[in-house]
């Protein structure tokens, strides 16, 4: 089906299953993680899609999918239009060179045995593109760009400072010009100081060679600054996805209400007045989901309303609110009655939302999330 | 002794003790390490205090001896390879003079750490109800099935669902936010005095985050327990910390109430920190104004004040700050606050309220 609209990417109910076999002599698949469960995503070019959600979500998954890096269980990927789930790695080829990826650990993305030039030279080789003036002049050209010092050519990654690798990470992402480069938490193993610097660079090489960022993180502040549009994930499911602004200052679906109030701000004395959803427990199982609304089991919402049956028996579906934000929650509505996890925006007549009993004010932020009736 | 002073009519002096001394007292703490590539210059004239029950952040990049001040603080440096100087004083205790078997007596009973990786703290081939048992049974002498019900009941403490169960579990049975439980639960079962949290909660997602912050906190004002938390987070300084201790290069740079460090910040350092992060209480403009450069290598720190390379006002000191190391002095501006910098201090105020103006709040298109 090529009903794209320009789009670089555009997936549709990708499903990515890892199969979990019994033990012993003649292991039976006995059923599945579904570590995605059924994503729609589009992304335009030189636009940043940040995918956000906690460890276990399914977000690099995801990505991995988009780059046919893990094989998807069902669902289409187009590239350009161009479906890629059934091609062959001989097919594959041609896609890959219009796109690329830039991992989390720069130490171990890095073979610590070949020189930084042999690193970035990689994509040359085996796509075997021949640049005008050749390829060393490229890759000098390519280091300079990404602030490094293109007489360090020879040098191997171990002689380089954890920044300073991911430039090299990102110099061979970008040396073939992609379309569409899949960044995996490419910042959070850096120095406060050091990730400004990296997302900068990743936001100018977007613009000089209109680049397009899948852009997975889990710190939801860097995927704010980097991002022009957000989906939020939770146990294998998008959950909300809306342009940036919009999530953050309006967020509908309480996961990520619950995300945003996690996060805190560093201002001490406007988190301090900040109240905190908790999440009680851990992330349910995704070989075994809970039925209905896949976050019931620890959503406050759910709780606050107290416990409506849907929420249990029907799987809420992705709805439009407004332009290009959707959420999958049946009671999205009523997160906007609350100002939970976004008492952090600076909201004109705020003051007045503050009197009477609001849903979003708990008199305690601790453990007895739920505890306050719905008035 | 307490119990007198608080009887006796006021102003007459009764306690034997000097009772103005702080809790914790760390004073010219120096860490070095010798190696191959020479001398490595870990902490360097590190000096604070902390009240009791009070909460210290140390805040600054790899490399700029935060952890390596924590381990000299538990006396977990191995001084065969390291030479350490300085004194700690907790609770009336000399730390670096005692002899090893002295600290270990202490360590895990008034004072604990958490690290940011639990199983750092817990053995893999143990259930973790036992290695707690035996935290216990090292420092009082308690039958173990008392120490298990004590256990069992700082399980619970400490939010772990179906305690009764998990208690005999391994720890890779449990999620990474479990196991960080677990190892907070070792850390409090004998009550600690002074507890150290070295980057407690970077490896956890923002939501298990949340949670440990709130369950420290919430012990803290149960047990009156001091603590120190190390982190780069500036997020969770500002949620937890009383002080903060901002280091760089082996050394603290500036020092505050955390009202005034966010409030009115004066090290340049600390402003770049404020300035390089992306929040989600401000504007995000369009790019972010990063602090230039690399940290320094603790072997080759600069020769003069140790930012000044990556400092954009050092050009204002007159060539002071490349050949002159600042002392930590104070600003004058409040009670406790302290700037290792060569810029005059009215130059300081005026160049950090230039920065801190110029981040915006967010508000919201209705």
């Amino acid at each position: 089906m090529s009903s794209s609209n320009g789009e670089i990417v555009r997936v549709d109910d990708l499903h990515t299953y890892f199969p979990v076999r019994s033990r012993g002599l003649l292991p039976r698949v006995i059923g599945h993680v579904r570590a995605v469960d059924g994503i729609d995503l589009t992304i335009n070019p030189g636009e940043t899609l940040g995918l956000v959600g906690e460890s276990g979500s399914g977000k690099t998954t995801a990505a991995r999918s988009v780059l046919m890096l893990l094989k998807p269980t069902s669902g289409t990927i187009e590239i350009e239009g161009r479906d890629i789930t059934r091609l062959s790695s001989r097919q594959l080829m041609p896609i890959r060179r219009m796109t690329s990826m830039i991992f989390q650990d720069p130490y171990n993305a890095l073979n610590p045995r070949h020189t930084v030039g042999g690193i970035i030279s990689a994509p040359f080789q085996i796509q075997k593109v021949k640049p005008e003036g050749g390829v060393k002049h490229a890759v000098q050209e390519l280091m300079e760009r990404v602030g490094l010092n293109p007489e360090h050519y020879n040098r191997y990654p171990s002689e380089f400072s954890g920044g300073q690798r991911q430039r090299i990470g990102i110099a061979r992402a970008v040396a073939l010009r992609p379309r569409l480069i899949v960044c995996d938490e490419p910042v959070s193993a850096l120095d406060v100081s050091i990730q400004a610097q990296i997302l900068n660079l990743l936001r100018d090489l977007q613009r000089e060679f209109h680049i397009a960022y899948l852009f997975v993180a889990h710190d939801l502040a860097v995927v704010r600054q980097i991002s022009h549009r957000v989906s939020v994930m939770y146990l294998g499911h998008i959950v909300e996805s809306a342009p940036r602004d919009k999530l953050y200052s309006m967020p509908l679906h309480p996961y990520t209400r619950s995300l945003l109030s996690a996060v805190p701000v560093p201002d001490p004395e406007q988190q301090r007045k900040r109240t905190r959803i908790v999440l009680q427990g851990d992330l349910p199982s995704p070989i075994n989901p809970p039925p209905g609304c896949v976050f019931h089991t620890r959503c406050w919402l759910y709780e606050r309303l107290g416990r409506p049956e849907n929420c249990t028996t029907e799987v809420p579906q992705l709805r439009p609110f407004g332009k290009d934000h959707i959420a999958a929650c049946h009671y999205a509505e009523e997160s906007l009655k609350t100002d939970v996890g976004i008492d952090y925006v600076a909201r004109p007549g705020r003051a007045a939302a503050d009197d009477g009993p609001s849903l979003g004010a708990p008199a305690d932020a601790s453990s007895n999330q739920g505890a306050a009736p719905a008035s | 002794m307490a119990a007198v002073a608080r009887e006796a009519p006021e102003g007459m002096i009764t306690m034997v003790e000097p009772a103005d001394k702080p809790f914790l007292s760390v004073d010219g703490l120096a860490v070095q390490f010798p190696t191959e590539d020479g001398l490595v210059q870990a902490v360097d004239g590190v000096s604070f205090s902390l009240e009791k029950g009070k909460t210290l952040a140390i805040v600054g990049e790899s490399g700029s001896g935060k952890s390596v001040t924590a381990q000299a603080i538990m006396g977990l440096l191995d001084r065969r390879l390291a030479q350490v100087s300085g004194e700690v004083w907790v609770g009336g205790d000399e730390l670096l003079g005692m002899r090893p078997a002295q600290v270990q007596a202490l360590r895990g009973a008034r004072m604990a750490m958490i690290f940011q990786d639990p199983m750092s703290s817990l053995h893999p081939f143990y259930r973790i109800g036992d290695q707690i048992v035996e935290a216990i049974q090292a420092h009082r002498k308690v039958a173990a099935s008392d120490a298990r019900a004590e256990v069992l009941q700082m399980l619970k403490r400490v939010g772990i669902p179906a305690a009764e169960r998990r208690i005999d579990a391994y720890p890779h049975q449990l999620s990474g936010g479990m196991r960080q439980r677990v190892m907070i639960a070792m850390a409090l079962i004998n009550s600690p005095e002074l507890l150290i949290a070295d980057e407690p909660t970077t490896a956890l997602d923002v939501t298990v985050q949340a949670q440990i912050l709130e369950l420290i906190a919430d012990l803290q004002a149960e047990f009156g327990t001091t603590v120190i938390i190390i982190t780069h987070d500036l997020g969770i300084v500002a949620d937890v910390a009383d002080t903060v201790a901002v280091m760089y290069g082996a050394r603290i740079v500036e020092l505050a109430s955390t009202k005034v460090l966010y409030g009115q910040p004066e090290m340049p350092y600390t402003l770049g920190l404020l300035a390089s992060i992306p929040r989600m209480d401000k504007d995000p403009g369009e790019r972010l104004e990063p602090i230039p450069g690399n940290p320094p290598s603790p072997i080759h720190l600069p020769k003069g004040c140790v930012f000044e390379p990556r400092c954009r006002y050092s050009n204002l000191t007159h060539g002071l700050s490349e050949t002159v190391r600042p002392d930590l002095l104070p600003t004058g501006a409040g009670p406790g606050h302290l700037v290792r910098c060569h810029l005059p201090p009215e130059e300081r105020r005026r160049i950090a309220a230039d920065v801190i103006s110029q981040m915006r709040t967010v508000a919201v298109e209705q």
